[in-house]
């Protein structure tokens, strides 16, 4: 079994972290679209795995059955589906892999809910270490008032409303997201990610992204697919 | 209070778990099933409130294993966090509420087999360890041992072979009668350096049904009257006659006596 750590596949993996409305998705289609013109094998690997693990999640989502434990343990069940069936195929055929939150995740939320923060990185100890994961930071504020206008309701989990922060769901989004970045600042430099000014024009941080995925790439030519 | 293998989980207080766990491990058709049968019912004719437990067996999670079982398309390292994901909802959700209520919880298998089979996969040793360190530390571990010879006839004679049961997810051979073997055989090898590493009370599983009830329940009454473990009840005869056990014992009473003949009549 491989323990966490640099990986010897030929492929690449980029992965975005950031509290919801931090705008690392669009940052990593930017991404996408890029590498795939620049004629790389891109592929995004997503979260929803085997049909089956997301159900047992949806599940259990649904009936407010997940405890901490088994929040977290529901979620790296997923995670290693993904990691055995999706990530590693991927990058031992030479792919470079982008993936919409990563590891990182796993450790902000499954902390914020009470679990052992040494427990969840040993945990998670099989996942393979990304070339570069980024981190968009963003202050609470903003995020909020990008995510008012696009989203009708927050849900149960999504919200923290399982930690009986707030009765209101979007007050209780609030108390659980600044958690979230407390948590993710103190990954920073125990991970070396690189963080991205998530307030700045987005062809700004895109162009920012670029550069670091490109210096990544300079040994990679043979990930080059289109002529 | 009561301990765990490390990692506390938040949702668990250890304060106030007055109830008693109880553990009977064992590999495949070594009988385990048949001596819980026996020991709920003993103990709930001494007025004890029992839990029986197992594996696979959460709300949560046991469905989905079974049936990611039958499709076998999840990887080892999945399938060992399902088997966690599991294991701590029923840790939630049974064990904890059941011993905060004072019950004597038995359960058919814990961690111990679930780490052995992930080990005998090839997981990492120290990362399966540290996945279950939140386990509570149970009271009495008694693990049903038997050789592989001893081992085939019971399950060829009864259920016939099974898939998984004889390993043939790993690919060591074709033929399942070989497969089973070299499965079972490496599994009791993980067996026996967790008994050594989590002090199970060893019993001789390859003695009569009737004789492995006795060792279980002399040794389940000696924990549930909190007397100390003895050195050598691990090694002790399994041929002997019961009440010769008894006697060197010294646990039974002649109520137990009359209970006795009524359970295993």
């Amino acid at each position: 079994m491989k323990r966490y750590g640099e990986h010897r596949f030929p492929g690449k993996l980029f992965v975005v972290e950031g509290i919801d409305g931090s705008g690392k998705s669009t940052q990593l289609s930017l991404l996408y679209q890029w590498l795939k013109s620049e004629g790389y094998g891109v592929v995004f690997s997503e979260w929803n795995s085997s049909p089956l693990v997301r159900d047992i999640t949806k599940r259990g989502k649904k009936k407010h059955m997940l405890t901490p434990s088994t929040f977290s343990l529901i979620h790296a069940t997923d995670f290693a589906d993904r990691m055995e069936h999706s990530i590693i195929p991927l990058l031992k055929a030479g792919a470079v892999v982008l993936c919409d939150r990563y590891i990182y995740t796993a450790f902000a939320r499954d902390v914020v809910r009470g679990m052992d923060a040494k427990w969840v990185r040993e945990l998670y100890n099989f996942a393979v270490k990304p070339t570069v994961p980024f981190y968009f930071r963003v202050p609470l504020q903003v995020a909020m008032k990008r995510l008012i206008t696009g989203r009708n309701g927050f849900k149960f989990y999504e919200s923290g409303m399982d930690l009986g922060l707030s009765e209101d769901p979007e007050e209780s989004f609030k108390l659980f997201q600044a958690r979230i970045i407390e948590e993710y600042e103190k990954m920073m430099p125990e991970f070396e990610i690189t963080v991205v000014d998530a307030t700045l024009p987005i062809e700004t941080q895109q162009a920012q992204m670029r550069q670091v995925v490109k210096s990544k790439l300079a040994q990679a030519k043979r990930l080059r697919v289109a002529p | 209070m009561r301990e765990t293998y490390g990692a506390v989980l938040p949702e668990i207080s250890l304060t106030d778990l007055t109830g008693s766990l109880i553990v009977v491990e064992g590999t495949d058709g070594v009988g385990r099933s048949t001596q819980i049968d026996l020991l709920k019912p003993w103990l709930e004719q001494q007025g004890r409130a029992v839990l029986d437990t197992g594996i696979t067996r959460s709300e949560l999670a046991g469905k989905g294993i079974k049936q990611a079982k039958e499709g076998h398309t999840l990887g080892r390292i999945t399938l060992t966090l399902f088997y966690a994901t599991d294991f701590a909802d029923r840790l939630e959700n049974e064990i904890v509420p059941a011993l905060r209520a004072g019950f004597v919880v038995l359960t058919d298998r814990y961690i111990y087999s679930l780490i052995a089979r992930a080990m005998v996969r090839g997981i990492d040793s120290a990362w399966i360890h540290n996945v279950y360190s939140f386990a509570l530390k149970p009271d009495a571990v008694f693990y049903l041992r038997i050789g592989v010879d001893d081992l085939v006839p019971r399950v060829v004679f009864s259920r016939g072979f099974d898939y998984w049961e004889s390993g043939m997810d790993l690919h060591t051979s074709e033929d399942m009668f070989e497969s089973f073997r070299k499965y079972q055989s490496s599994l009791l090898q993980q067996f026996d350096v967790l008994a050594q590493e989590y002090n199970f009370e060893v019993i001789d599983a390859s003695a009569s049904a009737r004789t492995v009830f006795e060792q279980l329940r002399s040794g389940i009454a000696r924990v549930l009257s909190g007397e100390p473990r003895e050195p050598l009840f691990a090694v002790q005869s399994s041929d002997a006659p019961a009440d010769e056990i008894h006697a060197r014992k010294g646990v039974d009473t002649p109520v137990e006596n009359e209970l006795e003949q009524d359970v295993l009549k």
